[in-house]
């Protein structure tokens, strides 16, 4: 095992030097002359002092502690933490957009204009909603973005008295927050013993203080809500209008649309189904689509074309207005293109296809050592519940320990919440059958280690650079200043 | 029964227990939900004065698995909140229902006491809860 290296900090010497700049060519001023007193600092900020080589191998050492999805098998549910092909990054690199500068006039950026444009063809093609705006940095900003449109839609026709959301139990754990953030009130619907939402309920729920109802299909859970059509029906009955959450997209690419099963609203995780970087390597995108009635509340500029001209299009009077500086994530989006337009409309069905496949085969392996609560077919993730292993005194979080001592990441666990001791596994359709396999071992042996110690399976991770951290230190009292200040209350 | 039930509380099915004191109510949480949040790390509570309503959101208890909304049993007006949780979360933890209690509040309504279980109920109903 690698010890925890030290802070760059600490290997620190005062007066060593990375660089030597050559004599300025410009007459200096000095800075009293340039800054009012106000904005100048006493005393010199205290940065590391090295040498280049102590830098790049202080940075090359802790690159190796990565572990990312080109390190191996990265399982996290809801995550579709999916290959990023490399071509992604060279086309996102290329001068012609990397180079651009967002002021630029139109006629100088029309390449990068008619890409916007075909994005948003593709999108359209695949979700079938009318119109998209790419602008939203992410999942949960185009979830809000949504039901921003959605307020304004009721607004625009005098519908004032709808102030709640509905949410199934078996929701995207974001919905609930952005309905709070947009001044909603949230009203859980339940499921029924199927996992699936409870329709009856549902219709019980929905009148007209409904503003929406939020969903994700597949759910959490990787079920598919199989009566979507008769929940559309309910909601759109009482006035209220259908959020479509894409976290989970990717399990349904070329077979159905959200735009076919009754939404209005859909935001699209580019990070997640289109194969662009997650996580800290994002950053991410979130597009949302809208269906025709909705359209002109979108965010300003959209992409048009005039005959073979592209421009942005600020004619809109009802829009929700800008909810990002610019045109949103440009680069990612490039990427995103590019996956869509190397997979094609067959190679975007055949990832669904192989996300849905290699799913129900993970999880008809591993239901006969782990208890799978809703036993039926699943999409592309399916969510295990280790109750009966932490019965036996090592629960969901001290198997994604011992998943790290394999060299796996762990899947989420904890979440969702309707299943206790949740393990959501979702493999993604780039993985072969034989990583998936060496996880299932893992898993098996991992089950078998617990039965004869599960103390000692409890006690781990062993062979990690660090063991077992504090994490209910770690929440209640963070130190996160490299001087190990504890945070101000 | 692994999970501790006192006698003299009432109960909801979300697992807040109530003791009347008067014409307040203690609220807190019960030894089956902080066991299965784990261990408490954040808690955010209502303010002094504020109007709650039965069955509605009124606190928010955090722990490292999950974040869980504590519903109001009672409707009324906050008369007292437990100001050391803000410090000392983990005695929900330590001790649910004496010195972890979360708020009080004022009992608008008496009848709506009689809508929660008492002790034998709600023993009966976490056993269901644990069976499924």
């Amino acid at each position: 095992m690698r010890k925890p290296k030290a802070l760059i900090f600490e290997i620190s010497r005062p007066g060593r030097q990375g660089y030597s700049l050559p004599d300025c060519d410009v007459p200096e001023k000095p800075l009293d002359q340039l800054l009012p007193e106000p904005l100048r600092r006493s005393a010199a900020p205290e940065l590391p002092e090295l040498s280049e080589t102590e830098v790049t191998r202080h940075f090359t050492e802790l690159s190796t502690r990565n572990y990312g999805v080109d390190t191996g098998f990265y399982p996290l549910g809801s995550c579709t933490m999916k290959y990023n092909p490399k071509v992604n990054e060279e086309t996102a690199a290329l001068p012609g957009f990397a180079c651009l500068h967002p002021c630029q006039p139109e006629e100088t950026v029309q390449g990068a204009l008619e890409l916007l444009y075909n994005l948003e063809q593709g999108l359209k093609a695949l979700t079938g909603m009318e119109r998209f705006t790419l602008q939203p940095a992410a999942g949960a900003h185009g979830e809000l973005t949504g039901l921003m449109i959605i307020q304004a839609y009721h607004r625009h026709r005098d519908d004032h008295k709808r102030n709640k959301v509905l949410i199934p139990l078996s929701a995207h754990g974001t919905n609930p927050a952005t309905v709070s953030m947009a001044g909603y009130e949230v009203v859980q619907v339940p499921c029924d013993e199927r996992g699936l939402v409870d329709l009856d309920a549902l219709k019980t729920v929905a009148d007209d203080t409904i503003a929406a109802l939020m969903l994700t299909n597949p759910s959490t859970l990787g079920l598919f809500e199989e009566e979507i059509v008769e929940m559309a029906e309910a909601v759109h009955e009482a006035g209220g209008l259908l959020y479509y959450d894409g976290a989970n997209m990717n399990a349904i690419m070329g077979y159905t649309r959200p735009g076919d099963m009754g939404f209005d609203v859909v935001h699209l995780n580019i990070h997640k189904t289109f194969s662009t970087p997650h996580g800290g390597g994002g950053p991410g995108s979130g597009p949302v689509g809208v269906t025709g009635r909705l359209v002109p509340y979108l965010p300003v500029p959209l992409v048009d074309r005039q005959g073979d001209k592209y421009y942005f299009n600020y004619d809109s009077s009802r829009s929700i207005g800008k909810v990002h500086a610019f045109y949103g994530n440009f680069g990612v989006v490039v990427k995103a293109y590019t996956y869509l337009r190397m997979l094609g409309g067959d190679g975007l069905k055949q990832a669904s296809e192989d996300a849905v496949l290699n799913a129900n085969y993970l999880m008809n392996r591993l239901k006969k050592t782990y208890h799978l609560p809703y036993d039926r077919t699943c999409k592309h993730e399916f969510v295990l519940s280790a109750r009966p292993e932490k019965k036996k005194g090592a629960g969901a979080g001290d198997i994604a320990k011992a998943l790290l001592d394999r060299g796996f990441h762990p899947p989420t666990v904890y979440f969702p919440l309707i299943i206790e001791e949740a393990l959501m596994v979702e493999p993604t359709e780039t993985e072969s059958k034989e990583t998936l396999d060496a996880f299932v071992w893992a898993m098996e042996e991992i089950a078998r280690d617990i039965d004869e110690d599960a103390e000692k399976v409890a006690r781990g991770p062993y062979h990690t650079v660090v063991g077992r951290l504090d994490e209910v230190r770690a929440a209640r009292s963070p130190v996160l200043s490299w001087q190990n200040k504890p945070a101000k209350k | 029964m692994t999970y501790k039930v006192i006698d003299g509380l009432r109960y909801t099915k979300k697992h807040e227990w109530v003791r009347q004191e008067g014409g307040v109510a203690v609220v807190g949480l019960c030894d089956y939900a902080q066991d299965k949040l784990g261990e408490i790390v954040f808690v955010e509570l209502p303010a002094v004065g504020a109007a709650v309503e039965a069955g509605k959101s009124v606190a928010v208890v955090e722990s490292v698995k999950a974040v869980a909304d504590l519903y109001s049993p009672l409707s009324g007006t906050v008369t007292e909140i437990n100001e050391v949780l803000f410090d000392q979360p983990e005695i929900i933890n330590r001790d649910p229902y004496g010195e972890g209690w979360v708020y009080k509040v004022g009992i608008a309504d008496e009848a709506e006491l009689d809508h929660l279980m008492d002790k034998a109920a709600y023993e009966e109903f976490i056993i269901k809860e644990e069976e499924e």
